[in-house]
């Protein structure tokens, strides 16, 4: 709730300030006010109005201070609506090339959406200082280097699009990928979200978002079934699939549908498009791995890279026979040394064709290269068992 | 707000330039005489630099200045030329320098 109100505040006082950093500033302050006030006296009728009221009274402040009190009070008005595009003109000012990609990530995560610096550091398991000299370098570089504050033009959208939509998957990446914590730590998956969702709905015409909103949505329908009792990792051929939400993978397939009736495909809409071939599949047998290949070949027409190339040959194993899928790995040697699933592949892949041996020193090559502890415990567990 | 252009030449764009004949090479400056004319309206002044050979670097510390030959930093990469342009921001920087036909690495900084 913090999120949808924060974001348009944001985008007002924008309008009202005229200065990025200022408008930040008093969105922050109006935050942290309410999380401190909303726990003890319950969240109010309007709390749109509330953050307004509290940002409006500190904007008073600064004004009266910076001298300028009656032009600038007189703007500052009362009921917040701002236009759709004045919270994608912030999206895509948080987004800019000329930041760092840190600092995209967390100015979004700031200014967007509405969390705390504190809440920030907690999600991403830095220290709260980190994240505040980043934002503070972001916005100084921001007014120094003249980012100005305004959505692309037609001929600047496609680059700039791609920037945003990055930012919103390394969020999405970064939550999914940490291991299930505690019950009151930031969901990053619901903040990536909740991104993708409110920039279809400001850019409806935009097929790649609806992509990336699809993709994420066929993600998080399955999120239950990820993790067994003990917080271990369940590999996707030994998932519960009762425990998918049907009905929310069945909308992500319909939204990702409708889009590509554009043509116009894109990375985001082919990875979609093969998360959904796991996603429709009732039982692991069932799974439709030649469409999934086709689709690979799509992606690595448009965006080739490595790890695609890499994720290609294991569903050849599936196509194909374990045999083309290694000779598919060893024609990727060398590219892809230092990344731990290169070398787990292998190593199920030799296990497949019986050299044991070497399948345990591809795990434990694997093991070494991961820090994450749920990948960790599925490499020890086959070290222990074969 | 005005910036300055740095313009960097790598060791492959030298060797691509050498390699040139030159009717190629008369076209190369040629785009780049276009470019400039194109932009006039923006750019305040600039100039483009002799080679890395013919640089001096003075080192100033507490004893006398240390002179020694070549840029200040040794490198593939070695500023060539320079330009200060005046544009609305950062994004009409950018949209000049996407369409630079020159050397392959521009570096926008504002000025102070």
């Amino acid at each position: 709730m913090v999120r949808e109100h924060a974001g348009q505040l944001a985008a007002a006082l924008m309008r009202v300030t005229g200065d990025f950093a200022t408008a930040e500033d008093l969105v922050q302050d109006a935050v942290l006010a309410a999380l401190q006030n909303w726990p003890a006296d319950g969240i109010p009728q309007r709390p749109e109005a509330w953050l307004f009221t509290v940002a409006r009274r500190r904007a008073v402040d600064r004004f009266r201070r910076a001298g300028n009190y009656r032009a600038k009070l007189g703007q500052v008005q009362w009921p917040v609506q701002p236009a759709g595009d004045e919270r994608l003109r912030l999206i895509f000012t948080c987004c800019h090339p000329a930041l760092p990609r840190p600092a995209q990530v967390a100015l979004t995560l700031r200014v967007v959406c509405g969390l705390t610096t504190a809440q920030i550091a907690r999600a991403f398991l830095v220290p709260e200082t980190t994240i505040a000299q980043r934002i503070t370098r972001a916005k100084r570089k921001i007014t120094d280097a003249g980012i100005p504050y305004r959505v692309p033009d037609a001929d600047e959208l496609a680059g700039r699009l791609a920037e945003v939509l990055t930012v919103i998957y390394l969020l999405f990446n970064e939550g999914y990928l940490a291991t299930a914590g505690p019950p009151q730590s930031r969901d990053l998956t619901d903040d990536a979200e909740w991104l993708a969702s409110l920039l279809h709905q400001l850019m409806p015409a935009e097929p790649e978002v609806a992509g990336l909103l699809a993709l994420i949505r066929l993600h998080r329908a399955r999120a239950g079934a990820r993790f067994g009792a003990g917080h271990e990792l369940v590999l996707l051929r030994d998932q519960d699939r009762s425990l998918w939400d049907r009905p929310a993978i069945a909308d992500a397939v319909r939204l990702l549908t409708k889009a590509a009736r554009q043509q116009r495909p894109g990375p985001y809409q082919l990875q979609a498009a093969i998360v959904a071939c796991h996603a429709e599949a009732g039982h692991w047998e069932d799974t439709d791995w030649e469409q999934i290949v086709l689709l690979y070949d799509m992606l690595l027409h448009l965006a080739p890279s490595p790890v695609t190339r890499l994720h290609r040959a294991i569903a050849v194993r599936y196509t194909a026979g374990a045999q083309a899928a290694m000779t598919e790995l060893d024609e990727l040697a060398g590219t892809l040394p230092e990344y731990y699933l290169y070398h787990a592949t292998r190593a199920e892949l030799l296990r497949e064709l019986g050299d044991t041996d070497q399948a345990r020193a591809a795990d434990r090559r694997a093991l070494e290269l991961t820090a994450n502890p749920a990948e960790q415990a599925v490499l020890r567990q086959r070290l222990n068992w074969t | 707000m005005k910036y300055v252009l740095l313009f960097v030449e790598t060791e492959e764009f030298d060797r691509d330039l050498e390699a040139m004949g030159p009717d190629e090479r008369d076209r190369a400056y040629q785009r780049v005489y276009q470019w400039m004319a194109t932009h006039a309206d923006k750019i305040r002044g600039g100039n483009k630099l002799q080679p890395a050979e013919t640089a001096t670097t003075v080192r100033l510390g507490p004893g006398e200045p240390v002179i020694t030959d070549g840029p200040f930093v040794e490198g593939k990469e070695v500023v060539s030329g320079y330009t200060e342009i005046e544009v609305a921001d950062l994004d009409e920087a950018l949209r000049m320098v996407k369409t630079w036909p020159g050397c392959p690495l521009v570096e926008i900084r504002p000025l102070v």
